[in-house]
């Protein structure tokens, strides 16, 4: 469980690294962001909420079944439109509004 | 040498940690009174703490037709007699206010054609909590006498004769200490995960149920400071969902999926419904070979798949994934669970700082609310703003009775302060100049969890342990806590790993020296205490300790709170 943070999408401007819970992502010399070790992210998505270049992604480690796929979040208005990569290249995604309660 | 910067504050209430108590508090104190209030926080408090990800529902709330008195025998019953009454009521009577406020500050809550929050279960209404914590920090830092210190890392006390005047701290990221002075102290710090070898020990020993930056920080600053503590023993251990170590409750009470074991076979009833019961179960059907133990989904309608893929995006979102790049979601195949490692956490458990109904720990000046707070199980999320908001209030009254000039004023007490002070920034800069060992902090973190993990009854046994194992879990702990003064720090990160691991240790002694203290089984699931694998009505009472003299010194009360022995 970790996130990838996609360098030539990352602005340099540090929203990531201002609300990361555990303080794991830091600025490089070239202002863009980069985790200091990946096994460390809880996945709590927070800093994929920040992005607004939609630069970083979740994605699941090995040893908990992932195979390369990454999870990504971008706003349309009002909506979270939440993104799965998988390898060989298919996208699927789930819209979700934020003003709908769940139903479970 | 590397020497650190030195900034002072002085505020008339500091609040260590502003997660969901601490941000709740400090909204309260904001709006009620003319106080100046100082966050401390280790990260950001946009989205620090438990809340990060978000929340799927509000699990504490008086629902249509229940009481307060209600809540009170659900939370009795579920910790098997060992909370407090008082502490209980107080939080629920608060449940459904703090809950209607939340509402008000932006969070979404379902609603039926009636115009009532929509119940999922006794105790639960349904909402979307994915910006829980954005709205609760933006309500906090809102306030006009609120300021927030965020990435600062508070690591001691300042204490004068029992009474709590401040605290030190580092900033996380650049070469500052801190030095903050204040007439009353809130610790809202949460609990403690990473005692105990996790269930993905590799790649993602991190992916955690509780938040794996809440480190025990509050108990190990109150255990160093003389402040009684209660019900260490009685640790969380969460039911969840295989792997991603996301919730199950979603899953169970949304689509009604029961728990089965590999035969298919539905095993939940044979052991009962409570949050340790069902846990029991699990481990138990493991052990008699009929495991892997499943929550019974398949059949679900593809309406229901769809719904549980958005619920867990709204707070647990590595589950979708999971179920996404496996190809085959919850309709298709039933969802596998598994118990977590031990956690310490006041807000499901009762462990935490012994407190009164004002939420006043033992120590004059200093206040808990959250998962920090002791004797008050299943509180929760809306437990903890009922917390932060009753510490609030006494912290109002208490300040309000005094007069606030008077504070500080002790000749002596500055000279005792001043050369605490000096000796804590001089701890600091040490291990920021400590060669380099051939011991790392890493391998310390390790080192602990592996030992809690074998002797301490943590997943490897099954949460089974003996006198013998305890005894030599403590000797270990202790062996591992002479390593820390050589380890070393290049950055101010490294800092803060140290710290994090050297309170981990203070509260694993803790819980050890608990553990041993309650000779008998109570919760089947969350601790198997072989040598003792009954409940005795003999301990039908507090274990509480206070650390002195080098070691945690144990307390029983009865149920009324009075000193048995």
């Amino acid at each position: 469980m970790s996130i990838r943070i996609d360098q030539a999408l990352c602005a340099g401007c540090g929203k990531c690294v201002e609300v990361c819970p555990g303080n794991l992502i830091k600025q490089g010399k070239d202002k863009r962001a980069v985790i200091l070790q990946e096994r460390d992210c809880w996945g709590c998505t927070s800093c994929l909420k920040e992005c607004s270049r939609g630069a970083i992604a979740l994605y699941l480690g090995a040893d908990l079944g992932g195979h390369g796929e990454t999870l990504h979040i971008k706003k349309q208005r009002e909506h979270f439109i939440w993104e799965v990569h998988f390898p060989a290249g298919e996208v699927k995604t789930i819209k979700v509004n934020p003003k709908e309660a769940n139903q479970y | 040498m590397k020497e650190l910067q030195t900034k002072k504050y002085d505020t008339d209430v500091l609040i260590i940690g502003g997660g969901t108590a601490g941000c709740y508090a400090a909204y309260v104190l904001g709006k009620k009174s003319d106080l100046h209030i100082l966050i401390a926080e280790k990260a950001n408090i946009r989205r620090s703490g438990c809340l990060a990800a978000g929340v799927n529902a509000v699990n504490a709330y008086i629902t249509k037709g229940k009481r307060p008195e209600d809540y009170v025998e659900y939370a009795m019953k579920d910790a098997d007699g060992i909370a407090s009454r008082s502490l209980l009521l107080t939080m629920s009577q608060r449940l459904n206010e703090v809950t209607a406020e939340l509402e008000r500050l932006g969070l979404v809550i379902l609603k039926d054609a009636d115009g009532n929050y929509a119940a999922r279960g006794d105790r639960n209404i349904k909402i979307n909590g994915e910006n829980i914590k954005p709205i609760l920090a933006a309500a906090a830092s809102g306030q006009e006498r609120v300021s927030v210190l965020n990435h600062v890392n508070i690591t001691d006390y300042l204490v004068e004769n029992g009474h709590v005047k401040g605290a030190v701290g580092f900033d996380v990221d650049r070469q500052i200490f801190y030095e903050i002075h204040a007439k009353a102290v809130l610790i809202a710090t949460g609990g403690a995960a990473g005692l105990y070898r996790p269930n993905n020990p590799g790649f993602s020993r991190h992916k955690m149920w509780y938040p794996p930056f809440n480190t025990g920080a509050g108990y190990a600053m109150g255990i160093l400071a003389g402040a009684e503590m209660t019900t260490f023993e009685m640790r969380f251990i969460a039911l969840r969902c295989k792997d991603t170590i996301a919730p199950v409750g979603t899953i169970a009470q949304g689509v009604g999926a029961r728990q089965v074991n590999r035969d298919g076979e539905v095993y939940e009833t044979a052991y009962g419904l409570t949050t340790s019961q069902r846990l029991y179960g699990t481990v138990e059907e493991n052990r008699a070979g009929r495991g892997p133990c499943y929550l019974k989904t398949e059949g679900i309608s593809e309406t229901q798949e769809t719904e549980l893929y958005k619920a867990y995006l709204n707070m647990a979102p590595s589950q979708t994934l999971k179920w996404l790049a496996e190809g085959r979601g919850p309709s298709q195949k039933n969802v596998e669970i598994e118990g977590t490692e031990p956690y310490i956490v006041g807000g499901h458990a009762a462990s935490g700082y012994w407190i009164d109904s004002s939420r006043r720990t033992t120590l004059k000046g200093l206040y808990a609310a959250g998962d920090v707070a002791g004797g008050c199980p299943q509180k929760y999320v809306t437990g903890a703003l009922a917390e932060g908001e009753i510490a609030a209030e006494s912290i109002m009254e208490e300040l309000r009775d005094t007069d606030r000039e008077a504070y500080g004023a002790d000749k002596a007490f500055l000279r005792q302060k001043n050369t605490f002070i000096d000796s804590k920034k001089k701890e600091y800069e040490r291990y920021l100049s400590n060669p380099h060992g051939v011991l790392n902090t890493e391998q310390v973190e390790e080192a602990m969890q592996k030992i809690m993990d074998q002797y301490a009854g943590g997943i490897r046994t099954d949460y089974r342990y003996q006198e013998a194992s305890l005894r030599e879990a403590d000797e270990r702990i202790a062996g591992l806590q002479e390593s820390l003064p050589y380890l070393y720090a290049d950055t101010m990160d490294d800092l803060l790993r140290i710290y994090e691991v050297r309170e981990r240790l203070i509260v694993c002694r803790t819980v050890i020296a608990h553990l041993r203290a309650r000779k008998e089984t109570r919760w089947h699931g969350f601790a198997e205490y072989t040598d003792y694998p009954q409940k005795s009505s003999e301990y039908e009472k507090f274990v509480n300790s206070r650390y002195k003299d080098s070691t945690v010194q144990i307390v029983y009360r009865d149920m009324d709170g009075e000193v048995i022995s």
